[in-house]
């Protein structure tokens, strides 16, 4: 009934701890396991895009598509890896280059307008109008020094993020 | 599912104003003119994306409690032992017995009065109650059923439903040995469809069908006429619209409080040390929960009737359903979570992704002013 937690071992326990740098504590990969096999209902081993879209809070967040391209068929080792964003323990350095990637569809490194007008097609949907929203990112790319046609990498993520404070801590739960 | 999705149109008009239980803080409210740096953080909407992730409120209703293992040591597992042998070898064929024995009374006196009696409509009534109450009550002996019941014994009268919190289909059964209620249920194959036609329909029961769009408006008919009938069995309604694990109650479906009639809530609530009573449709058959119930200690729970509640002038159905759901949820100390209960078989509706989307987009176009 999803009580599997004794299937791992402490040395899958701390296996992951290591793939994910030490970002959460073993409690927490243990909470996050349970979760895991509570998502994956047909117990293939990774969460399907239905199940994910099962869980109502995620399947209304503007940017579920985009984090499910980068989440889809991922084990449970990868699966913690790619929340370690949210752990409290995470780095800046690590959240800034968590954020790259979301805007990074390609994985080519480089951001560029495109790239930026899908995501924040996905934040606003059909409230903003195609045209403003180009005229909007350009009007602040343009005030922040950059061009319209000039790409981003992820130390220009770093030099606009970097000093922001960004807060994407989520509380796991751990019983 | 493609087909559950035509509904979700109609669904949405059964939905309150989800705004007012989201967190407001999670679209963040920036002052000032906006910055390349406002549009590329997108850490709030991540982070409710994590946080979904994680954890969320709706899988939580749905959660069967894992049985804690305490016969880990030497003297416990013996004990253990002998209460399975207990459960299983000496209750278990006593409860079957029991139970075999009240289907043997009840259908000796059941199928007589019911073909019998045919033109004596209000006796013929009024045994077939007795009887359902008294096949109920069989069924609860048969699970070593404890139930106290407080406040004041549901009477019938018209214009007035009944409304509780709905955690098994055995609500129904614990409810119905003390009063013959009439209820509105899902349509089931198997033995229990058969029941469901054959004996339910004596006391007086509306089907519907949950995948069923146009359904909808014939049910509603349907519960209307119930209603205002003088002499039909009081109505009970679970207005969650499926079954939750007692821990939490979903959204009312606004069906049962727009009928114009006094609503009499009824609170639920288990006592989890005996047995889960939870009923995981997904995961068993109702056949399995009843032999899981039956092989059980007991099933202890609370049953209390509250005060009936009318709808207060300038209220709307849905904020009378929220009401009554608060009420009932303090009585029965459990969580209120703001999803509907209908998300366990299809999808949420675009329009909370796209309210957060105009959030989103209004403030940034006001931002955009701030010079």
């Amino acid at each position: 009934m999803g009580n599997t937690s004794s299937m791992l071992t402490q040395y899958d326990i701390e296996e992951v701890q290591e793939h994910c740098n030490n970002t959460f504590s073993q409690q927490e990969i243990v909470s996050l396991y349970q979760r895991f096999c509570q998502l994956d209902r047909n117990s293939g081993g990774f969460i399907s895009a239905d199940e994910f879209l099962s869980v109502p809070e995620f399947a209304v967040n503007p940017l579920s598509q985009r984090l499910f391209r980068m989440i889809d068929g991922l084990n449970f080792k990868e699966f913690v890896a790619f929340l370690s964003a949210f752990s409290s323990r995470a780095t800046l350095q690590h959240k800034v280059e968590y954020i790259f990637k979301v805007y990074d569809s390609d994985g080519n490194g480089k951001v560029a307008f495109s790239d930026l007008l899908d995501v924040l097609r996905d934040l606003t949907g059909q409230f903003i109008s195609e045209q403003q929203r180009e005229l909007v990112l350009t009007q602040v790319l343009e005030e922040a020094g950059y061009k319209k046609d000039s790409t981003l990498v992820l130390s220009d993520f770093m030099k606009i993020l970097g000093n922001s404070g960004l807060k994407m801590e989520v509380e796991i739960p751990v019983d | 599912m493609s087909k559950v999705n035509s509904s979700n149109m109609e669904l949405d008009l059964d939905r309150p104003n989800i705004e007012d239980y989201l967190p407001t803080d999670s679209i963040h409210e920036p002052l000032g003119k906006l910055r390349l740096r406002d549009l590329l953080d997108i850490s709030p909407t991540l982070r409710e994306a994590g946080g979904a992730i994680v954890d969320d409120s709706f899988t939580r209703c749905f959660k069967s409690n894992p049985p804690e293992p305490w016969n880990w040591n030497v003297y416990l597992f013996p004990l253990w032992c002998l209460g399975v042998v207990v459960r299983y070898g000496i209750l278990f064929p006593v409860r079957v017995l029991i139970l075999t024995l009240g289907w043997i009374i009840f259908l000796s006196c059941y199928i007589p009065v019911h073909w019998l009696l045919k033109g004596h409509d209000k006796l013929k009534k009024r045994l077939e109650r007795a009887l359902v109450e008294l096949i109920c009550s069989f069924f609860v002996a048969s699970w070593t059923g404890v139930v106290n019941y407080h406040g004041p014994r549901p009477c019938a009268r018209p214009k007035q439903v009944f409304v509780a919190n709905h955690t098994s289909m055995i609500d129904f059964i614990i409810l119905e040995q003390m009063t013959a209620f009439a209820v509105i249920m899902q349509k089931h194959p198997g033995w229990v469809g058969l029941i469901q036609s054959t004996i339910l329909e004596s006391v007086g029961c509306i089907w519907f069908n949950r995948s069923e769009a146009k359904d909808r408006e014939i049910v509603s008919r349907k519960l209307r006429e119930h209603v205002e009938g003088a002499d039909n069995n009081p109505l009970l309604i679970f207005p969650e619209g499926t079954c939750v694990n007692n821990n939490y109650t979903v959204m009312f479906k606004k069906g049962a409080f727009e009928l114009g009639s006094t609503v009499c809530p009824i609170a639920i609530k288990y006592n989890k040390i005996f047995v889960d009573a939870f009923w995981n449709s997904k995961k068993h058959s109702f056949t399995t929960h009843l032999l899981q119930l039956m092989t059980s200690w007991a099933v202890v729970c609370d049953v209390w009737y509250l005060e009936p509640q009318n709808m207060k002038p300038g209220e709307t159905p849905i904020e009378f359903a929220e009401r009554v759901r608060g009420i009932i949820s303090a009585r029965a100390g459990i969580k209120m979570v703001p999803w509907d209960g209908f998300l366990k078989y299809s999808r949420p509706s675009p329009k909370l992704k796209e309210r957060k989307q105009q959030a989103f987009a209004e403030s940034v176009l006001r931002r955009l002013e701030d010079k």
